[in-house]
């Protein structure tokens, strides 16, 4: 079944699709989506630091993005500069390091196009393998470290007080947010992975009560994205990583009719 | 250099402050805060505004370093914290008992006990955004009580609450002071209601770094 390019597609977007729900919620109820964006800018400095030392792709980009993530962390400390400046200068100074750095080896040829929207047809079965247990290995250390990351996002000082290591928890849910930009380039790209973080946790928010079901909704609708994306892109010739953002954003407008609305649209077309 | 020393248990002193100091960006908060809170005592620091009165409670909590002085305390001292202002952003879905449940691992029976204190019980389980600033400073004292602290802080808890809300709060707290003998450090601006209800009053002057202390303990 495997063998299908169009199936591991689908499977590998569903394996993402579950992690960036629960991920994506906390950056949107932490206000990190900035903070998505300069990681993701940075795998570029990543693509450029794998290629020169001959290492796997996503390695590169996971070991370059938790070095951003304490370089972000210790500058918030000790610099009087404001988060989203130091953001800013990380995410644009990677993005042109990354590429001055690859210009010097001219034998280096890179898919730019594919790094910037990804490419999920291209998925083989070890990128799988990487995609599902790297996404089990993200869950299981963000279950870990639910309650004190919910406590910090609610308040730093009640969860300092009660003992909950905001800082640690913060340190480690920025490297979380690493290792499933490192994963997701490949398949959503640098430019997009940010909107699958932030869109079906965006689309969720409607149908939640609680911080937990609005982190299974958003699961549900990134994996919703991936498969009406992937069809859609099947369908119309168009590219793959685009379409699962398009369908992402699709979901998220029709949660936002208002269902009165609708009613009452029926109610005078029956009239 | 600040200096942060560990109580014994055995003795009564939860906290204690001697010649305190916060200066941030080459400017003094506030200088030379002397303050003990023991248990079953309730202490309340007033001032105007600009005095340092919050930056003086989180330097007691270990939220801040504090520039001079020596701050001790108790060894393993659990405390029931009340912030002055809890901005939740509204796209956090958050119920009243999932936001009392975050205080720690609490049995059903042991959250609706805490609701019950505070006397939101027979209010379901709302939205937080849907409560009223008293009803929600009453949650955070629920929050608050139900880890069974040794030390209650509030921060200007009666912020946003009318008047007969304020009352109920002030009864809250002394309540659980009388039932569990916590001690209490609380910021007020009700200067009427605090010489009247607290054993221990520390007076704050802004860009003054005098205290005036009264005590209604004979």
């Amino acid at each position: 079944m495997l063998d299908d390019f169009f199936v591991r597609a689908l499977v590998a977007g569903i394996g993402l699709a579950i992690v960036t729900g629960p991920v994506g919620c906390f950056i949107v109820w932490r206000r990190l989506a900035y903070f998505g964006e300069t990681i993701a800018h940075s795998s570029l400095l990543g693509v450029a630091v794998a290629i020169l030392s001959d290492v796997n792709l996503a390695l590169g980009i996971f070991f370059t993005a938790t070095v951003v993530v304490f370089i972000v962390f210790l500058l918030e400390r000790r610099e009087g500069l404001p988060t989203d400046t130091i953001l800013g200068l990380l995410a644009h100074g990677g993005l042109a390091l990354g590429l001055v750095l690859l210009s010097f080896f001219p034998g280096v040829r890179i898919d730019l196009h594919a790094l910037l929207f990804g490419d999920i047809l291209a998925v083989s079965r070890q990128d799988l393998l990487v995609i599902w247990l790297g996404g089990a290995t993200v869950l299981g250390l963000l279950c870990w470290l639910w309650t004190p990351l919910l406590l910090t996002t609610i308040s730093n000082d009640l969860s300092t007080v009660e003992s909950r290591k905001p800082l640690m928890s913060k340190l480690l849910f920025g490297i979380l947010v690493a290792a499933v930009i490192a994963v997701a380039v490949k398949i959503v790209g640098v430019l997009l992975i940010v909107a699958l973080l932030i869109i079906p946790a965006a689309t969720a928010r409607r149908f939640a009560s609680i911080p937990e079901s609005m982190a299974i909704g958003a699961a549900l609708v990134g994996v919703a994205s991936v498969a009406g994306g992937l069809f859609a892109s099947l369908q119309f010739d168009t590219p793959s990583g685009p379409s699962i953002v398009v369908a992402a954003l699709v979901c998220f407008v029709l949660t936002r009719i208002p269902i009165g609305f609708l009613k009452r649209a029926k109610q005078n077309t029956l009239n | 250099m600040p200096i942060v020393v560990a109580l014994f248990m055995e003795s009564n002193i939860l906290i204690d402050a001697q010649n305190i100091g916060v200066k941030l960006s080459n400017r003094w908060i506030f200088r030379h805060v002397n303050l003990t809170v023991e248990r079953g005592q309730v202490v309340c620091i007033i001032g105007g505004n600009g005095a340092g009165k919050t930056t003086c409670v989180r330097t007691l909590l270990g939220l801040l370093s504090h520039t001079e002085g020596t701050v001790k305390r108790a060894n393993s001292l659990k405390v029931g914290f009340v912030p002055q202002k809890l901005e939740i952003t509204p796209i956090l879905p958050l119920t009243i008992r999932r936001l009392v449940a975050l205080a720690g691992k609490f049995e059903n029976q042991e959250i609706d006990n805490a609701l019950s204190a505070v006397g939101l019980d027979e209010l379901g389980n709302p939205s937080v955004s849907t409560l009223s600033g008293g009803e929600f400073q009453r949650l955070m004292l629920a929050r608050a009580i139900l880890r069974k602290p040794d030390l209650l802080v509030l921060d200007e808890p009666a912020q946003g609450v009318d008047v007969s809300g304020i009352d109920v709060l002030n009864r809250l707290i002394l309540h659980t002071r009388d039932k569990t003998r916590c001690g209490v450090l609380m910021i007020s601006h009700d200067i009427e209601m605090v010489f009247d209800m607290f054993d221990d009053i520390l007076v704050m002057i802004p860009h003054e770094f005098d205290q005036l202390r009264y005590s209604n303990v004979a």
